[in-house]
């Protein structure tokens, strides 16, 4: 290892990632990137949702191997066959996804997989006690060591992973959203730890949604666009409006904002809406949200994670209780109803997960598409086979899905046409309302124009549609109206029209400067 | 491979959508060559395994677990399990026997006698009743299926020896003067030459076939064993069909209960012992998968073929009784290992077809879940 010598573009690169490309299935995730770590910095990846930050992050930290392309550490090249592998050569990485076993207790996760043994061969536990007492000492929380994992709030849990990354002493420590549970005053001493480690000539690897919180602390910044590396500069060369102009892109356009409906019916009333945090009740993941969707007009729910708008959704199509509210459709409250009958109804949901929640992996594309409307193909005791059959191709080809026929099993089809799939399912059903949790998540930019397509195509016959985004170009080239969500509450209520991309993050909590400068409408 | 070779499949490529590989095939359809490889060894062995007259009393043997096999695979593919059948198979003899012997009730001076289609009736609904409580603890309750259907085999089994104080009900035959005569025919009798018992399970085969295949239920069954989460936000009543598949799961191993009674005249409370997992390895070895959503009647059919013919040709030639439990064993391992080998190919497989770049209608691939079972046949 040689030392740092450190000039403006000169610094010892630690990391070096070549070339490298990731594909899942038809899904294209990276195309070629090449990205650097340099010794003692921090440098921040910096793209939307897609655009292919987690996965190379994952590739960097050893849980993913790329298709193509190499690693390098200290400038030999490097294969990292685990994340333990990985740990062990000094890359370490806090998930985005909490990744704690919440059966455990604090000491017990830090320490899992490589356990402090005593001199008999146990687990010596009051060495490890001693040791997450100091760990938590420096990050100024006051953790029990036994506590256990799941009486924890989400916020110490985070704390808990970042812990477990730094008891590794590791030389290169990816953060992956970490401050994403965390209040104001733990990320500032978060950042002050950072500080700290890169003092210490550790090199830090950083993403975040909240980009102002972001720049506060990065070295350098580096932007991913579908796949690609679209820009790189030192922070005393970037701002706000260089980043958010990389991440959307300036050439894609993902449609004109539709001609406003006005005078229209309401089709869905959302009243004071309440939901409980399932995990602990008493909180509200969603707390008095009001929304009306008229026929004919698309809705957006702009938020980060955690917002609220998963919950939200779910609730209303009856997956979830509600705490306290309605839910009106046409005028008519749906409380007593569960999904099968809101769907009779006309109000359907199209999830945000649709591997999870969409789509059943051991059925063809054909049982996909008529699994919620089935009700409509019995003829006496049976299926009428040949009707499916001809309502099926009719949605293949309304929607635009792209397959070898219906027989095709599922997972045969890239993400975008999976998805086309979920949604072709929900329309099938004949809603009067759809909802869709994040449709464009995790599809390329063609078929998200697609999708958004649809969107509008529909809602010119007279469908009401509400969906949610995290992307911001999302929002506002598609909806005639944008809601922003923030912790559970509606923080914004915006005119697509005229609406720039600031306000809306800035009422997302964001960019807190940005909110400043523009104010909101 | 020359030129020719490869355009003279061509026409049968399309039979074989994973091609000619010799392998592939041997694995699709390895339920069906190792039923034909077992009827083949065992003629070899022994002159006295291929004549119809053996074949037929060994169907009639299948038939009991194929009955049991069956309702199993309304189970499986819901990504549950019974180990409640052998237990319930065992209560249906006894309450049929019990019902049989007629009913005294000495304090209000009534004895009744019930016919036989009456005794039948009652006894299905008993077989329900078990099912039923079964589907209850699991949908409502969230006892996990192992768990509930473990401690109904004990209750059921304990309730069958309750009744006939641990004893057998012998003589089932009825008598001509109390009108309920004829129970014996299930067991003994035969219909164009084939075993009741064997009609029976045709009959209930073609059924639940039909179910899984043509009715909305068995795509309900379908989905919400491959995605449950998925299946009830499609609108899917998710617990009603868990309910309603230990229900015909139940009724079917009264079915087998009382085919079994009806075969000895005799209704003993420990029958069926152990029979459960007789019929969870021929559900298994059919090709479906323990985790729910994938599987066929058909395959199921031949995994209890396979079972029973092995069963019976090791009893033929002779083997020791300890011996053929460690071929039962084997077996049934071996059939697992090979599920796995092709559920991991399959995924491969669909991971590896590039998405195709128009709308199309072109060939058709072979691939829908109810159609599995037909390769194995074809």
């Amino acid at each position: 290892m040689s030392e740092p010598s450190i000039n403006e573009h000169g610094d010892t690169v630690v990391l070096r990632a070549v070339d490298i490309t990731k594909r899942y299935g038809g899904v294209h995730a990276l195309k070629g990137v090449n990205f650097e770590v340099h010794q003692g910095k921090v440098t921040t990846l910096f793209g939307e949702n897609g655009a292919g930050k987690s996965t190379l992050m994952k590739i960097l930290s050893g849980v993913v191997s790329p298709t193509s392309g190499r690693l390098e550490l200290y400038g030999e090249e490097v294969e990292f066959a685990t994340t333990v592998d990985a740990r062990e050569k000094g890359v370490s990485i806090i998930h985005q996804e909490l990744s704690l076993a919440p059966n455990l207790n604090v000491r017990d996760n830090i320490f899992m997989g490589r356990e402090l043994l005593n001199k008999a061969g146990g687990v010596d536990y009051r060495a490890e006690d001693t040791e997450v007492r100091a760990l938590m000492a420096r990050l100024e929380e006051n953790i029990e060591p036994t506590a256990v994992v799941s009486s924890l709030r989400l916020g110490q849990q985070q704390i808990v992973e970042i812990a477990r990354a730094l008891s590794v002493d590791a030389r290169i420590l990816i953060m992956d959203e970490p401050t994403s549970a965390l209040s104001a005053s733990e990320v500032e001493v978060l950042f002050k730890v950072i500080s700290d480690l890169t003092a210490s000539g550790v090199s830090v690897v950083y993403i975040s949604h909240h980009l102002e919180e972001a720049l506060q602390v990065t070295d350098f910044a580096v932007v991913l666009r579908d796949g690609s590396l679209v820009a790189a500069d030192v922070v005393g060369n970037v701002d706000m409006e260089w980043i958010v102009a990389n991440m959307v892109g300036k050439n894609f356009d993902l449609g004109e904002p539709p001609a406003p409906v006005t005078g229209g019916e309401v089709a869905l009333a959302i009243n004071g809406v309440s939901v409980e945090d399932p995990s602990s009740p008493g909180r509200l993941v969603v707390d008095n949200v009001s929304i009306d969707v008229q026929a004919g007009e698309i809705v957006c729910i702009y938020g980060l994670m955690g917002a609220g708008r998963t919950e939200l959704l779910e609730a209303v199509a009856g997956r979830t209780p509600l705490a306290s509210g309605q839910v009106l459709v046409h005028g008519s409250d749906v409380a007593a109803l569960d999904v099968a009958q809101r769907i009779e109804f006309g109000l359907a949901l199209v999830p945000e997960d649709r591997q999870r929640d969409g789509l059943v992996q051991t059925m063809s594309v054909g049982h996909n598409l008529s699994l919620a409307s089935l009700g409509s193909m019995v003829k006496g005791l049976f299926l009428a086979k040949p009707h499916e059959n001809q309502a099926v191709r009719n949605q293949i080809s309304a929607v635009g899905v792209k397959t070898d026929g219906p027989q095709a099993p599922i997972g045969s089809l890239s993400g975008g046409n999976q998805q086309k799939v979920v949604i072709g399912k929900i329309l099938m059903t004949d809603p009067k309302v759809i909802l869709l949790d994040e449709p464009s998540r995790g599809i390329d930019v063609g078929a998200k124009a697609e999708v958004f397509a649809l969107l509008s195509r529909l809602a010119g016959e007279g469908l009401a549609v509400l969906y949610t985004t995290s992307e911001v170009a999302e929002s506002l080239s598609v909806a005639h109206r944008v809601i922003v969500m923030s912790k559970g509450r509606i923080s914004a209520e915006l005119d697509a029209l005229g609406t720039a991309k600031e306000q809306v993050m800035a009422a997302s909590g964001e960019s807190v400067a940005a909110l400043e400068t523009n104010g909101n409408d | 491979m020359s030129m020719t070779t490869a355009r003279s499949v061509s026409p049968l490529a399309r039979l074989f959508p994973d091609g000619l590989d010799p392998l592939a095939i041997l694995l699709r359809g390895r339920a069906f060559f190792a039923l034909i490889a077992i009827i083949i060894i065992f003629s070899m062995l022994s002159p006295n395994y291929f004549n119809v007259g053996n074949l037929l009393q060994m169907s009639q043997h299948v038939a009991v677990y194929a009955l049991l096999a069956i309702g199993m695979l309304f189970v499986v593919l819901n990504g549950g399990i019974d180990l409640s059948v052998g237990a319930t198979l065992g209560f249906s003899g006894v309450i049929a026997g019990f019902l049989m012997q007629g009913v005294n009730i000495p304090e209000l001076g009534i004895a009744f006698y019930p016919s036989v289609w009456v005794v039948v009736v009652i006894t299905v609904a008993a077989g329900a009743f078990v099912g039923w409580i079964n589907g209850m603890l699991i949908s409502r309750f969230k006892v996990a299926p192992f768990v509930a259907t473990l401690g109904m085999m004990y209750v059921v089994r304990g309730a069958g020896l309750l009744i006939t104080g641990g004893l057998t009900y012998p003589n089932l035959d009825g008598d001509e003067a109390l009108g309920n005569t004829g129970f014996d025919y299930l067991g003994f009798n035969n219909f164009f030459g084939l075993p009741i018992g064997v009609l029976v399970m045709i009959v209930v085969a073609i059924i639940a076939s039909l179910m899984l295949n043509k009715a909305p239920f068995g795509r309900w069954l379908y989905a919400s064993g491959g995605n449950e989460r998925a299946a009830e936000l499609s609108g899917i009543p998710v617990k009603k069909v868990k309910v309603r598949v230990y229900v015909l799961s139940g009724v079917c191993a009264s079915f087998a209960g009382i085919i079994i009674a009806s075969e000895l005249t005799s209704a003993n409370p420990t029958a069926g012992e152990m029979f459960e997992l007789t019929a969870i390895a021929a559900v298994v070895i059919g090709g479906a998968s323990l985790a729910g959503g994938t599987g066929t009647v058909r395959g199921t059919l031949l995994g209890a073929f396979v079972i029973g013919f092995l069963a019976d040709g090791l009893v033929i030639i002779g083997v020791s009784a300890y011996w053929q439990m460690v071929f039962k064993g084997a077996v049934i391992v071996f059939a697992v290992m090979l599920n796995a080998i092709e559920y991991k190919g399959r995924k491969a497989r669909a991971a590896s077809v590039p998405p195709p770049p128009t709308t199309s209608s072109a060939p058709q691939r072979d691939t829908s879940v109810d159609a599995a079972g037909a390769k194995i046949a074809g």
